[in-house]
């Protein structure tokens, strides 16, 4: 009997054959802690009666939520963060260099095969490089600061293969957006994905990050894509064996396989107030926006914004709408202003903010009131998710984002 | 087996913890503090209305959404015994176990109560509702020594010869 990917990361880890169900201890490769929680992972280490961090080269905290603070109350946690930092001696910390996840690979953190924990949902996006990655709360990760360990179930995987070429006006999003409507917000829930097929194999690191980063939004515990020379470009290294063998055995177990053919994928949105429903585009043409959001871990990198200038060059956008870009780290930032991208997004009109949560959370910047409506990159339309919880939020993809900025309502990228 | 009896709340599926505690108030500074904005965006008077003792009753998926463990902290600092829902989503599980809010996972109770009624909860055992016994099963070995040591924190503690 073969073994799935994740299957074979525990097992690597454990150093025995797992097969799902199992409950294991694994020893954690990296964690990641945001500025949200760090408050409460500092408390609870310390009410824990911890003395020292197993290892405070893997403990990375990173400032993203919150920066830079909107309100009084915001600077406590850059002060608990700090005081943190000194006391226990880290030298992992960014203080306003991008989102959370962006950062974790951006900044080389997380390699292939890794088992990594985070303070945040979105944690499963490591598995773009072929991490196990998963989100924990806060009482878990100050348990793993003292003990470099954490329990877990072996998960059960589901394959999704994904083969031919995607239509021009299709990206990743639209891909992960048909899946989890597929598969409905909780059709994953304690489940890995891991993704197959040459459709995945073409994409960029990038449009799989888009992809891993909102298989929580269909409960899953991590998403993985096998480590390949795009990978090994990104992550700066060379592939080992043990790296390159992180693939989906012929003969694997799997609860369910979903078969894709990208040629069939259209632009789709998760309409208010749920991820998992999902529309075509085409069935929603019409209806008029008033703010588009392009950015997040989720589609805030270099070739989302370029998607978007490549739609927004020399046009400007509806009167009335605001187009707001969060690029999602300050390289990704640097890279568009050296390529001229975000000129092009200045020119069309655009609010360009510094890399950041603020928007897709609604913390910082960009708050909606009742009856608005905006098409966004993010990951989630929950009810009051960007502010009040009469605002309709429309996910999309980068390129659908923009082509509604112009047209001031829905249509067609 | 500990036996315990409470009126019931009634929500849906897919309860995030955006709903159950929104972000604009996750950077106050106890969870006491935020329990009045419980589940504001859906119904912003049930904060107010709960009462120590009572139950949540609610659909598939529940707790999706953000990692934020305020959202079972909040729940139990409301006075709600405990949350019995069709399914639970995974980081909310966790983070429950880990602060000692009790989840029971039932399919049939939700399409057969309404909202004040009553049910007794056996842990491990069963739910009564109306003279209609639902069963429960009961959690993993691991889990259990969690909540026997009083959660997560005083489980390390433990480990740390403190307590």
């Amino acid at each position: 009997m073969g073994s799935t990917i994740i299957e074979k990361i525990v097992g690597n880890n454990v150093g025995k054959t797992v097969k799902p169900g199992d409950i294991v201890t694994v020893n954690v490769d990296r964690v990641m802690i945001h500025d949200i929680f760090i408050p409460f992972v500092a408390s609870k280490f310390e009410e824990m009666g911890f003395q020292k961090l197993w290892d405070a080269d893997k403990v990375v905290l990173i400032y993203d939520h919150l920066v830079p603070a909107s309100q009084v109350d915001d600077t406590r946690h850059f002060q608990v963060g700090n005081a943190f930092v000194e006391k226990y001696g880290m030298k992992n910390i960014h203080r306003s260099d991008g989102i959370c996840h962006q950062l974790m690979t951006e900044a080389g953190y997380v390699k292939p095969g890794n088992i990594v924990f985070g303070t945040d949902s979105h944690t499963t996006t490591y598995g773009c490089v072929g991490a196990f990655s998963s989100g924990i709360g806060y009482t878990e990760m100050a348990s793993i600061l003292g003990t470099g360990t954490l329990w877990i179930r072996v998960p059960e995987t589901i394959k999704v293969n994904i083969t031919g070429t995607l239509p021009e006006n299709v990206m990743a999003k639209d891909i992960i957006l048909k899946l989890i409507g597929d598969l409905g917000a909780d059709g994953a829930t304690y489940k890995a994905l891991e993704f197959t097929g040459d459709t995945v194999e073409n994409m960029s690191v990038a449009s799989r990050m888009s992809m891993s980063n909102m298989a929580i939004e269909a409960g899953a515990k991590c998403a993985l894509f096998t480590p390949d020379g795009k990978t090994a470009e990104y992550c700066k290294i060379t592939l080992t064996d043990k790296e390159t063998d992180l693939v989906g055995d012929a003969d694997a177990e799997y609860c369910q396989v979903i078969n894709y053919k990208a040629e069939e994928f259209v632009p789709v949105m998760a309409c208010p107030s749920n991820v998992d429903n999902i529309k075509p585009v085409s069935e929603l043409e019409g209806k008029e926006i008033d703010q588009v959001f392009i950015g997040s871990c989720t589609n805030g990198r270099l070739e989302d914004l370029m998607a978007a200038a490549e739609i927004l060059k020399g046009k400007k956008i509806a009167p009335f709408v605001k187009l707001i870009v969060t690029p999602a780290s300050r390289k990704i930032y640097r890279e568009a202003v050296e390529n001229g991208t975000m000129a092009v997004l200045a020119e069309a009109g655009a609010i360009i903010t510094h890399p950041s949560c603020g928007l897709c959370c609604g913390r910082t910047g960009g708050i909606l009131t009742d009856g608005e409506r905006v098409v966004a990159t993010n990951n989630r339309n929950f009810l009051g998710r960007m502010g009040t919880s009469k605002v309709e939020i429309y996910l999309a993809s980068p390129k659908s984002a923009a082509a509604c900025a112009v047209a001031g309502k829905i249509v067609m990228p | 087996m500990e036996k315990f009896s409470g009126k019931i709340w009634v929500l849906g599926d897919d309860i995030d913890t955006d709903i159950i505690i929104p972000t604009e108030y996750l950077a106050l500074k106890t969870v006491n503090d935020m329990a009045p904005y419980a589940f504001s965006p859906l119904r912003p008077e049930l904060a107010s209305q709960i009462q120590k003792g009572d139950i949540i009753v609610a659909g598939k998926n529940f707790g999706c959404g953000s990692s934020r463990e305020q959202a079972p902290e909040i729940i139990k600092a409301l006075g709600i015994k405990c949350v019995i829902a069709k399914s639970f989503a995974r980081i909310f599980f966790r983070n429950a176990i880990n602060n000692g809010l009790l989840l029971i996972e039932n399919d049939a109770l939700r399409g057969a109560v309404s909202e004040g009624d009553e049910i007794t909860v056996t842990i491990n055992e069963a739910i009564e509702h109306k003279g209609i016994s639902y069963p429960i099963t009961s959690l993993p070995e691991n889990l259990v020594d969690i909540i026997q040591a009083g959660g997560l924190v005083k489980a390390m503690r433990r480990l740390n010869g403190l307590d």
